[in-house]
């Protein structure tokens, strides 16, 4: 079924010397490749190596200082999205631009240029879900569909423009295994109609399994040129990241094994209007000196399970949270804090760190219950000053000093910041999301040793994340929340793949969505 | 060609600097505007913002009318900081004033010492009560305090008019609608014999450093600019949005309230119906002109004092029409708030024709 | 004879909402692309002013409104210039564009107080309306139906037409609008502009229709109702329709017993009622969506792009 691609045929896409600065920072330099007709092609490169700038530039939101873009051959200007349309360019972006109050028909609708009458556009949208064989329902509104249902309208509406490049923009970061698959089957059979897709990502696997050529960046350049299915996944990790890959140390767990300090027990919480997820009877135990994993789509009650714990929103029972025994599900943040329980939420930006405050007044927002640094309500400047800049120095956070903005740290240092705030603090117990989203390599190992140590001290730690690497390399045991359901625990060591995608999977996703299509 | 750089950090010195730009460009645009439509300009220009400052005898009324500007934007700027935005401090400077009267017509009769301060904490109580009710709307019901503290301050208006045409008006007072004068123990003592520098002047520059102090050295202060700043993460600090809404919106209309009383007890000694001047709505441009911190908004109660002062001069002096001065106070606005896109881009030449849009 | 009042109770109902509905329309597409504009009861009297300006200096009431709805127009666009250019603060600039049109009015209105103009008349000939039923439908002036043909016209641009979707898109999202490739300032500037010339015809409804003089402050706040008018309405033009004539009843109400000269309830108390109405309306429907659905747009207020 699949055809080789052409190999004489002129290249779909070629980029020659391609340049792009924003200030103070370099992110494409003399970029350099090309696109086969009906190639899978791989652009390979961590966060921030320049991935995302590159895209936008081919798809027409940014504009290349330098460098030129040839389509077929000949040398086009890309100036808007809509040129880029125009040749035959489709995207489908990491973070998906879709309307959450309007229909599925009506964002399609949004993404096409010319004016269809809502009937005929729903025939041709009906023609290309079934020829795709792809569930989704044009009639229900997008805030109501799963990750992978919205992803699917991002295909869609690409396809009704017969695109002859479609990008695909980290497309599984959200998805469980079972719908990668899918997903992947559906790239295929794009691709052998003899569309090239240009493949972004850094899941080497992945990228293993459906590339046929890959470009790797680094720091803006490129690094590499290779063909995956031949090259080792180890060799393009260490062109990816520049180094040697580095492992954890693990130290062995302290003593008195199976202490029992975080227990949450029938945490039941209604979502907050108007998308939230609804918790339902959560409960779990972390026990002293280990980690314990939270797998899970995103979108499936992680961030309101963060804010049930951290105190941002009260249980009905105060029992349903308990720290060494004591009852805190009615306490507040800050009493929660003060006893020893830290949150990390997944958002830097306004959440765990206010942007236009300075880096001791950062420490000020969440640092002031355990320590005494405004008792009496009197701001000590001394004492916060003294340890902002401890937590500078202890977690090699590249800044000028307590005065610095934290919105003018790099995502990765401003991530070491805010985890060196609280596990400087000592905490009894620390839950962390996503803890090295948008991290560079060096700044995510420093961050995950800091919790394996702070594991090893004799707290227990809860790391929510939808990376399953990550988790499957830190956690020690293992449970999976879907839908506002969390599964019991799993020792990791002998936990299968498989097992933790399905229940991922769970009730959501391919079924419902079958349902909702043919009802 | 220029173009618009973002700059990597905002920058403190515009934070500062662009208030002057905005004043300079409203005297530049003013004298250009009031030329074209047929005013000796450069003279308007020179009598609104020159005048009132080089003339000594002048500056007590500047001191009179920048403390009640100081005072109601000092309330302001915590609203404003915290994302509450009370535009209806007119009504609580109005219902300051009412209850504090109230409190003067009941010990009209009475003398003492303790007359006047019960007088002010009416005013302070008044105009709080008057902000409870968008508070309470905000924060129990979601009810947006902008749309509801500027009706209750036409509200407040009406009601003003009803107590000086109706139980309030002077007997002995040839039918005007205006309530008795205060008696002497009732009124604002001068700050020196025969002046018109009242009590309320050094009152609004020590509430200017108790705000100053609150603000910056505080953990309610660090509560209300962390919630304005980054609801989602004051709620992670600890911090309780709704608290800070009620703290916000009573602390603006109790000090609304008092300067509405000082008003009340010092310039009018009366309430008449020519005693809402707009003050409430003048401070929002203080607030914004003293960049919401306190010490600047005694520098931006002082322009628009300056500004009424010198307005009136520029009617005498080369005929220009009272509203004169409110155009110059909302061009004021208006520029201030352009040259604020200065803190945070800078204009450069532009090296190469790519386009970089602000 | 009941009938005669009853319809001339109604005429004036009419009237009364009609300036707020033009505004409160305006507002409505201006808040569907996702801007908050503050500043209607300043576009309304720089509307007010300048429409009686050009009609008393014209003598054609048909050029007055037609400059009114320009004044609103350009006032709208100091708005968008402040806000969607240079990225200012949407609140703010609102009530500085309301301080502004105080100040303008009131200084180009001065030369003009007490003096009157011819008022614009009903549409259609008097004998269309000789029976006190017929006048219900042919007796309001051009404004009145102005305004209705608006709100369905509005209606049907935003529920029906591919650029009432996009920009609906603008409001809902402005990140995703602007990723698909719409130039969301631009639409945005738009939707501002249309506002503030539907506000400059309500402000012009004050001064050309309703009281034909210009006195200061003309439009008493009906800026700041109308505003609170497009809550009311969930941001969907038919409701604003019954919104603004529900309103109109009030204010007649309020008329009607100033005139009937009832003496058991003061003047100024029944000059509360629209403000003090407002607030009861506005807790009510906060009440209603707490347990309904959402309907504001997403975007409402967001500056784009994101400071």
């Amino acid at each position: 079924m699949t055809q080789p691609p052409d190999e004489t045929a002129p290249l779909r896409l070629a980029l020659a010397h391609v340049s792009k600065s924003f200030p103070g920072v370099k992110a494409n330099q003399d970029i350099s490749f090309g696109v086969r007709p009906g190639e899978i092609h791989a652009l390979l490169g961590e966060n921030g190596a320049g991935k995302s700038t590159l895209v936008k530039i081919i798809y027409g939101v940014q504009r290349a200082d330098e460098g030129e873009i040839r389509w077929d051959g000949e040398r086009v200007e890309i100036p808007s999205p809509k040129a880029a349309r125009r040749l035959g360019i489709g995207m489908v972006f990491q973070h998906f631009s879709l309307f959450d109050g309007m229909t599925v028909l009506e964002n399609i609708a949004l993404g096409l240029d010319e004016k269809v009458p809502a009937e005929e556009l729903k025939q041709r949208i009906r023609t290309i879900l079934d020829s795709y064989s792809l569930p989704l329902d044009p009639d229900r509104e997008v805030h109501t569909l799963s990750v992978g249902e919205r992803q699917r309208i991002e295909i869609v509406r690409c396809l009704l423009q017969k695109p002859k490049l479609l990008i695909m923009d980290e497309p599984t970061s959200v998805l469980t295994p079972q719908e990668v698959e899918r997903l992947f089957d559906t790239l295929r059979q794009i691709a052998a109609e003899g569309c090239s897709i240009l493949y972004i990502s850094h899941k080497l696997h992945e990228i293993k399994a459906l590339c046929s050529a890959a470009t790797i960046l680094r720091g803006g350049r490129v690094v590499a040129a290779c063909d995956p299915r031949t090259e080792s996944t180890t060799r393009m990790a260490e062109l990816m990241i520049g180094a040697e890959l580095k492992t954890i140390e693990r130290p062995a767990a302290a003593g008195e094994a199976r202490r029992a300090r975080l227990v949450v027990n029938g945490l039941d919480m209604a979502g907050e209007p108007p998308f939230g997820t609804d918790l339902k009877t959560i409960g779990f135990t972390a026990y002293a000196g280990e980690i314990l994993g939270i797998a899970g789509v995103a979108g499936n009650g992680q961030a309101e399970l963060l804010l049930a714990l951290s105190g941002e929103r009260r249980a009905a029972s105060n029992d349903a949270v308990k720290l060494d025994g004591q009852a805190l599900g009615h306490a507040d943040a800050g009493k929660r804090r003060a006893a020893g329980l830290a949150c990390v939420p997944e958002e830097r930006n306004g959440h765990a760190a206010v942007p236009d405050f300075s880096l001791a007044e950062n420490v000020v927002l969440t640092a002031r219950h355990r320590l005494p640094l405004a008792p009496s309500g009197l701001i000590r400047q001394g004492a916060v000053d003294a340890y902002a800049r401890e937590v500078i120095q202890r977690f090699d956070v590249r800044t000028t000093g307590p005065d610095a903005l934290a919105g003018a740290l790099s995502g990765g240092n401003l991530q070491k910041f805010i985890m060196g705030r609280e596990i400087g603090q000592n905490p009894e117990v620390l839950i962390v999301e996503q803890p090295t989203w948008g991290v560079d390599a060096g700044a995510a190992a420093a961050i995950r040793q800091a919790l394996v140590d702070l594991a090893a001290r004799g707290s227990a730690i809860v790391v929510i994340s939808q990376d399953l690497d990550e988790l499957l390399e830190l956690a020690d045991r293992l449970c999976v929340i879907n839908e506002g359901r969390l599964s019991p625990a799993r020792p990791v060591a002998g936990l299968k793949l498989e097992e933790i995608g399905l229940l991922m999977g769970g009730v959501h996703g391919e079924a419902t969505a079958a349902d909702h299509a043919h009802a | 060609m220029l173009e618009w750089r973002r700059r990597s950090e905002p920058s403190r010195a515009m934070l500062y600097l662009s208030p002057l730009i905005a004043i300079a460009l409203t005297m530049l645009t003013g004298m250009l505007v009031f030329t074209a439509i047929g005013y000796d300009g450069f003279h308007a220009v020179q009598a609104i913002f020159v005048t009132p400052l080089v003339e000594p005898q002048r500056w007590a009324d500047l001191g009179v009318k920048a403390a009640p500007l100081v005072m109601i934007a000092l309330g302001l700027a915590i609203g404003f900081r915290a994302n509450v935005w009370n535009i209806g401090a007119e009504g609580q400077y109005v219902m300051g004033a009412i209850a504090g009267t109230g409190v003067a017509l009941l010990t009209h009769d009475m003398t003492g010492w303790w007359i006047l301060p019960a007088m002010a904490l009416a005013g302070i109580l008044g105009g709080a009560a008057w902000a409870a009710i968008p508070a309470f709307l905000k924060v129990r019901l979601q009810v947006s305090e902008i749309l509801t503290s500027l009706m209750l301050s036409y509200v407040a208006v009406q009601f003003l008019y009803y107590l000086v045409r109706g139980p309030w008006k002077d007997p002995g007072g040839f039918n005007f609608p205006q309530t008795k004068m205060f008696s002497a123990d009732q009124v604002l003592p001068a700050m020196a014999e025969g002046s018109l520098v009242h009590l309320g002047i050094p009152v609004a520059l020590l509430l200017a450093l108790a705000a100053w102090f609150v603000m910056g050295k505080t953990v309610s202060g660090f509560a209300i600019r962390v919630v304005g700043r980054a609801p989602a993460a004051a709620r992670h600090g600890g911090f309780d949005a709704g608290r800070v809404t009620w703290v916000a919106l009573l602390a603006s209309g109790g000090l609304a309230g008092l300067a509405g009383l000082f008003e009340a007890a010092g310039p009018f000694g009366q309430l008449t119906p020519q005693f809402p001047v707009g003050y409430g709505f003048t401070a929002i441009i203080v607030a914004f002109l003293g960049r919401l911190s306190p010490i600047g908004i005694v520098f931006g109660g002082l322009v628009l004092a300056v500004t009424y002062v010198g307005g009136e001069i520029a009617q005498s002096t080369v005929r220009l029409p009272q509203a004169a001065t409110g155009m110059f106070q909302a061009m004021l606005l208006f520029f201030l708030l352009a040259t604020d896109v200065l803190v945070r881009w800078r204009l450069a030449f532009r090296r190469n024709p790519a386009k970089v849009a602000p | 004879m009941t009938s005669v009042i009853l319809v001339s109770i109604f005429m004036t109902l009419a009237a009364a909402a009609t300036p707020i509905l033009l505004a409160g329309l305006g507002e409505l597409v201006t808040e569907k692309a996702g801007v908050l504009n503050l500043g209607v009861e300043g576009m309304m009297l720089c509307g007010a002013v300048t429409g009686f300006a050009v009609a008393y200096s014209s003598g054609s009431v048909t050029l007055g409104v037609v400059a009114a709805a320009f004044a609103g127009f350009l006032a709208a666009m100091i708005f968008a210039l402040l806000t969607l250019g240079l990225g200012s603060n949407q609140v703010a600039t609102g009530l500085a564009l309301t301080i502004f049109g105080i100040g303008i009015s009131s200084l180009f209105g001065a030369g003009y107080v007490g003096r009157t103009i011819q008022r614009l008349g009903p549409l259609f000939p008097a004998d269309y309306a000789a029976h006190p039923w017929l006048r219900l439908v042919f007796g309001h002036d051009a404004l009145v139906y102005l305004s209705l043909l608006l709100v369905a016209a509005v209606s049907l641009f935003l529920r029906r037409s591919r650029m009432g979707l996009i920009l609906r898109a603008v409001g809902e999202n402005a990140d995703s609008a602007h990723a698909i490739g719409y130039r969301v300032l631009a639409i945005r500037a738009a939707a501002t502009g249309f506002g503030g010339a539907l506000a400059g015809l309500g402000g012009a409804y004050f001064s050309l229709a309703l009281t034909p003089m210009w006195a200061d402050r003309l439009t008493a706040g009906r800026g700041w109702i109308a505003l609170a008018l497009v809550v009311f309405a969930a941001w969907k033009p038919g409701r604003l329709l019954l919104g603004a004539y529900l309103f109109g009843a009030v204010a007649t109400f309020e008329l009607q017993a100033k005139a009937a000269g009832i003496s058991w309830i003061a003047p100024e108390v029944l000059a509360m009622t629209p403000y003090l109405a407002t607030i009861v309306v506005l807790t009510m429907m906060s009440l209603g969506t707490r347990t309904g659905g959402r309907n504001a747009p997403a975007c409402l207020g967001k500056p784009f792009p994101a400071p």
